[in-house]
């Protein structure tokens, strides 16, 4: 089946069981998108779909066969990160990692949703991405520095 | 200028927000397969039956394993926590060596298979027929059975510390608080679950592993197969967060192993969420007791603790709860107790401030009961039993307590606290404020740690030791540590970690991570300096020939020497010079003796502020402080977190986590991230973290005592007494859970 990922072409040969995330990591080597609960509770999973944020692993492959897909991986233009990216460097919003791709992937639909407006919004709708490391005060201060760069686009 | 103690954002942050850091299970190599786990039904009694046909026919199923089919383990586990340098099984326990089931999820049969989807499908497709026999799972069931430990950790601490006369300190006191708590069982649920990557070549293992500890794993899985240490290779690039649940080596490693070399290919283990509740072992339930006596001015002259909690059949686990209690406080009478009950679970385990959070839970609350029944201000009552000695009469190695809860008072506003609870309203919230010390205890259990540095002719130059990056920032943290010792500018050092080929560190557990790997690296870093300069200051081509190695400075990888004004030699130059197209040294750093006379406690002082919804009862914590004295920091940034991690923590030990058996069927009653719950950012307020500043000669050359556990520590308590300060109620059990809170006066208002 032909998957549109990162604005790039893939055509992989997989059962329909297989989800989004599971084709992502083991048959794409693109694993950038993490598997924590493959349940739909943790959001380290996050990728989009046609720009909406959803859950890879509860998301069969087939069903995003046609669909634009962009994960981690497709953010950063060579060397130059997202300033998401760049902000999660910056402001330390995480430690072992894991989440990470997922928090990103989160915050910035987050901004361009409109639901970064205060920290009580951020915290809320950042609620679906799970950091057991607990970097959230810094998730936070990563968000609130883009959505500022970003002269109150959202 | 000094690498150490600069606020340096993380050197892994690039590969981690692109999603190139690769963690265990994303190591793709040629022939993969996939590994799935079929665990047990009933929690105890035997298999008598599998079926496995259906299975086997499945598509793309290379093998279903029973314990007909597996080979049985060369040697018997035998639990020793990973800190102690050897191997480190989780539990003296191997599966699938014979038909006795001991508990829910203990792995029965094994399933290969070509894909990830055809190994979970064939495994739901294995029939097992069991003859179950009564379990014990919750400590209600096996109360009556309760037996005094005697050694914990596997034999490594006594259970039982006594001094003094407890009874005559406690019958003499002025005035007693006597409380107990029922805890619930705690989850480490980091978000990567433990997963293995097992490859054979020939009869040489490389397994690609989620762990705290690399040479753990490999002397662990070389023992029980029954191969030479140096046939195993563990290879860790990144790890999805441990929280002790990685600290120790579960049976799923081994199994892997021998999973692949039954396939002869490459096998790939994941486990499912739901596993890692019967998988790498947990915090367990307990309850805890405490008395204490006070004379009228607050001085304490008694503390008896006791722990009631469950274990495995076959280990005499508990983590140790009384070690902070029993030095924490100036008290001349003091007995700790730990009481266990075996029953149906695997052994529990190390969980983020393992022990000692609850026992100093236990104390803290306690003694917030007594400073209100003496009238006297919770901090001045900590500070009036404060101790500048150990029960042995040892001072602290470092100390920073009384500091810690000045200026962590003086930052929350302390002093403005009404102390009568139940009398600050926010609209329908009730508010309170608590605060509680926190202490960690400092152990030098590890044998000597080694790294080694490498230097090039271009001036670059790379630390190694067999560490593992797992959110800890050690990657980074060694990297400045190395720059520093070597003299070399932070951009031209590389540290290197994540295989158990190079020069030996112990599991980073207990805290004792950051001190083990920065005093080796320093080691490394140190002597291959002292090699250059000794290789300069003989050269008679060096403008620093003849001068005294002692006078010599290397910084940003220019030697001078005060002997020798204006004089300037490069680390680059002397290289060329004499033909060399490196240089190495190993260093080694040996910790201080078990014996050493001084107190080891890392201190602290947590302050909380929460609202209370009386009617619901929850409990929203609006802010944390917490200053600390973990001895020298060395990176700010990374510090700040890993303490804000662990205050964050003791919020959810507070408030959200806690797991139950269902005693009719001995598993556990949460078994994912909906039920089990964690924290999510809604629930994390604002965190203020502060340093104390103190000196520690003892704890190794950077003087640094470690941030992994002390931030949780206390934490708990000082929300626990908040609670109180708002609400005029004291929650006994944890967690504080909205129907344990829920006022029953206000009810129906």
């Amino acid at each position: 089946m032909p998957l549109q990922i990162n604005g790039r072409q893939h055509v992989v040969v997989l059962e329909p069981r297989v989800s989004l995330l599971d084709a992502l990591r083991e048959h794409l080597d693109l694993t950038g998108s993490k598997k924590g609960c493959d349940q739909g509770t943790c959001g380290s999973c996050t990728v989009w779909i046609d720009g909406r944020r959803v859950l890879a692993c509860l998301t069969l492959a087939v069903a995003a066969s046609g669909h634009e897909i962009v994960t981690i991986e497709g953010l950063a233009d060579g060397d130059q990160l997202h300033p998401m990216q760049r902000a999660f460097i910056e402001y330390d919003a995480f430690q072992c990692g894991y989440c990470t791709s997922g928090q990103i992937m989160s915050a910035i639909k987050v901004i361009e949703e409109g639901n970064a407006g205060t920290d009580e919004d951020i915290g809320e709708f950042m609620s679906g991405n799970i950091c057991r490391c607990a970097a959230y005060p810094n998730i936070r201060a990563a968000i609130r520095h883009v959505r500022d760069e970003a002269g109150g686009r959202s | 200028m000094s690498a150490v103690g600069t606020p340096v954002t993380r050197v892994d942050g690039p590969a981690k927000v692109t999603g190139a850091a690769r963690y265990s299970a994303e190591i793709s190599l040629p022939g993969m397969t996939y590994l799935a786990v079929v665990g047990a039904t009933v929690a105890s009694g035997r298999v008598t039956a599998i079926e496995a046909d259906a299975a086997r026919a499945a598509e793309g199923v290379l093998a279903v394993l029973t314990p007909e089919e597996l080979p049985k383990i060369a040697a018997e586990p035998h639990l020793l926590p990973s800190l102690v340098g050897g191997p480190a099984p989780g539990e003296s326990f191997f599966p699938m060596q014979d038909d006795v089931v001991q508990y829910a999820g203990q792995p029965v049969a094994l399933v290969i298979a070509e894909e990830y989807e055809q190994a979970h499908h064939a495994a739901s497709l294995v029939r097992i027929s069991y003859q179950p026999t009564k379990s014990i799972t919750t400590i209600e069931e096996g109360r009556e059975q309760a037996y005094e430990a005697q050694r914990l950790f596997g034999g490594l601490m006594p259970a039982r510390s006594e001094r003094g006369d407890v009874e005559a300190g406690l019958a003499g006191a002025d005035v007693r608080v006597e409380v107990a708590y029922k805890m619930a069982a705690n989850h480490h649920n980091p978000i990567e679950a433990p997963s293995t990557v097992a490859t054979w070549d020939g009869g040489n293992l490389t397994l690609y592993e989620s762990t705290q500890g690399i040479r753990a794993t490999q002397q662990t899985v070389a023992q029980l197969l029954g191969l030479p240490i140096a046939r195993v290779r563990v290879i860790t690039r990144f790890v999805g967060g441990g929280f002790g649940g990685k600290a120790m080596v579960w049976p799923n490693v081994t199994l892997t192993a021998m999973a692949a070399r039954y396939v002869g290919r490459p096998v790939k283990l994941m486990l499912t969420r739901p596993q890692m509740f019967t998988s790498n072992g947990h915090r367990e339930e307990q309850e805890q007791r405490i008395a204490i006596g006070a004379a009228r001015d607050g001085r304490l002259t008694a503390i008896r603790h006791e722990k009631l909690s469950i274990t495995s059949p076959f280990d005499d686990w508990a983590e140790p709860a009384t070690g902070v209690s029993s030095q924490l406080y100036g008290c001349e009478n003091f007995l700790g107790v730990h009481r266990l009950i075996k029953g149906n679970t695997m052994t529990p385990t190390f969980t983020r401030g393992p022990g000692e959070s609850l026992g100093v839970f236990t104390l803290e609350t306690a003694m917030d009961e007594l400073a209100y029944q003496l009238a006297i201000d919770p901090v001045e009552l900590r500070v009036r039993n404060h101790t500048p000695v150990d029960p042995f009469g040892n001072p602290w190695s470092s100390d920073g307590l009384v500091e810690c809860l000045r200026l962590g008072a003086e930052r929350f506003g302390w002093s403005e606290r009404n102390p009568a609870p139940r009398t600050t309203r926010d609209g329908e919230w009730l508010v309170g404020t608590g605060v509680a010390a926190a202490a960690y205890p400092i152990a030098f259990f590890m044998p000597p740690q080694r790294a080694r540095a490498r230097i090039f002719a271009d001036g670059s130059a790379i630390v190694q030791t067999s560490t593992q990056e797992f959110g800890t920032g050690v990657l980074t943290m060694a990297t400045q540590v190395g720059a520093d010792a070597l003299g070399v500018a932070l951009r031209e050092m590389e540290f290197q970690a994540g295989d158990s080929d190079l020069p030996n560190s112990t599991a980073a557990v207990g805290s004792a991570g950051a001190g083990m790997v920065s005093s080796a690296v320093h080691a490394a870093g140190t002597a291959l300096r002292e090699q250059l300069i000794a290789l300069a200051v003989s050269d008679e081509q060096s403008p620093l020939h003849g001068a005294g190695p002692g006078s010599v400075k290397v910084a940003d990888g220019h030697l001078t020497s005060a002997e020798r004004p204006g004089a300037v030699d490069t680390y680059r130059e002397l290289l060329s010079r004499n033909h060399l197209s490196d240089a190495e040294a190993l260093g080694m750093w040996r910790p201080p003796p078990l014996d050493t006379p001084h107190g080891l406690l890392t201190f602290g002082a947590q302050f909380a502020e929460v609202a209370v919804d009386p009617e619901l009862g929850l409990v929203r914590v609006r802010r944390l402080n917490g200053a600390f004295a973990p001895g020298r920091v060395l990176n700010p940034l990374l510090a700040h977190s890993q303490l804000m991690g662990g205050m964050l923590w003791g919020m959810s030990q507070a408030l959200l986590e806690g797991n139950h058996m269902d005693p009719r069927y001995g598993r556990w009653a949460e078994t994912n991230l909906a039920e089990y719950l964690v924290p999510v950012n809604a629930d994390a307020p604002e965190v203020r973290v502060d340093f104390v500043d103190v000196d520690d000669e003892l704890v190794g050359p950077l003087g640094a005592k470690g941030v992994g556990e002390i931030g949780q520590v206390g934490a708990a308590a000082a929300i626990a007494n908040a609670v109180f300060h708002a609400t005029g109620r004291r929650i006994r059990s944890l967690p504080m859970a909205p129907e344990l809170v829920m006022d029953p006066a206000v009810g129906g208002r």
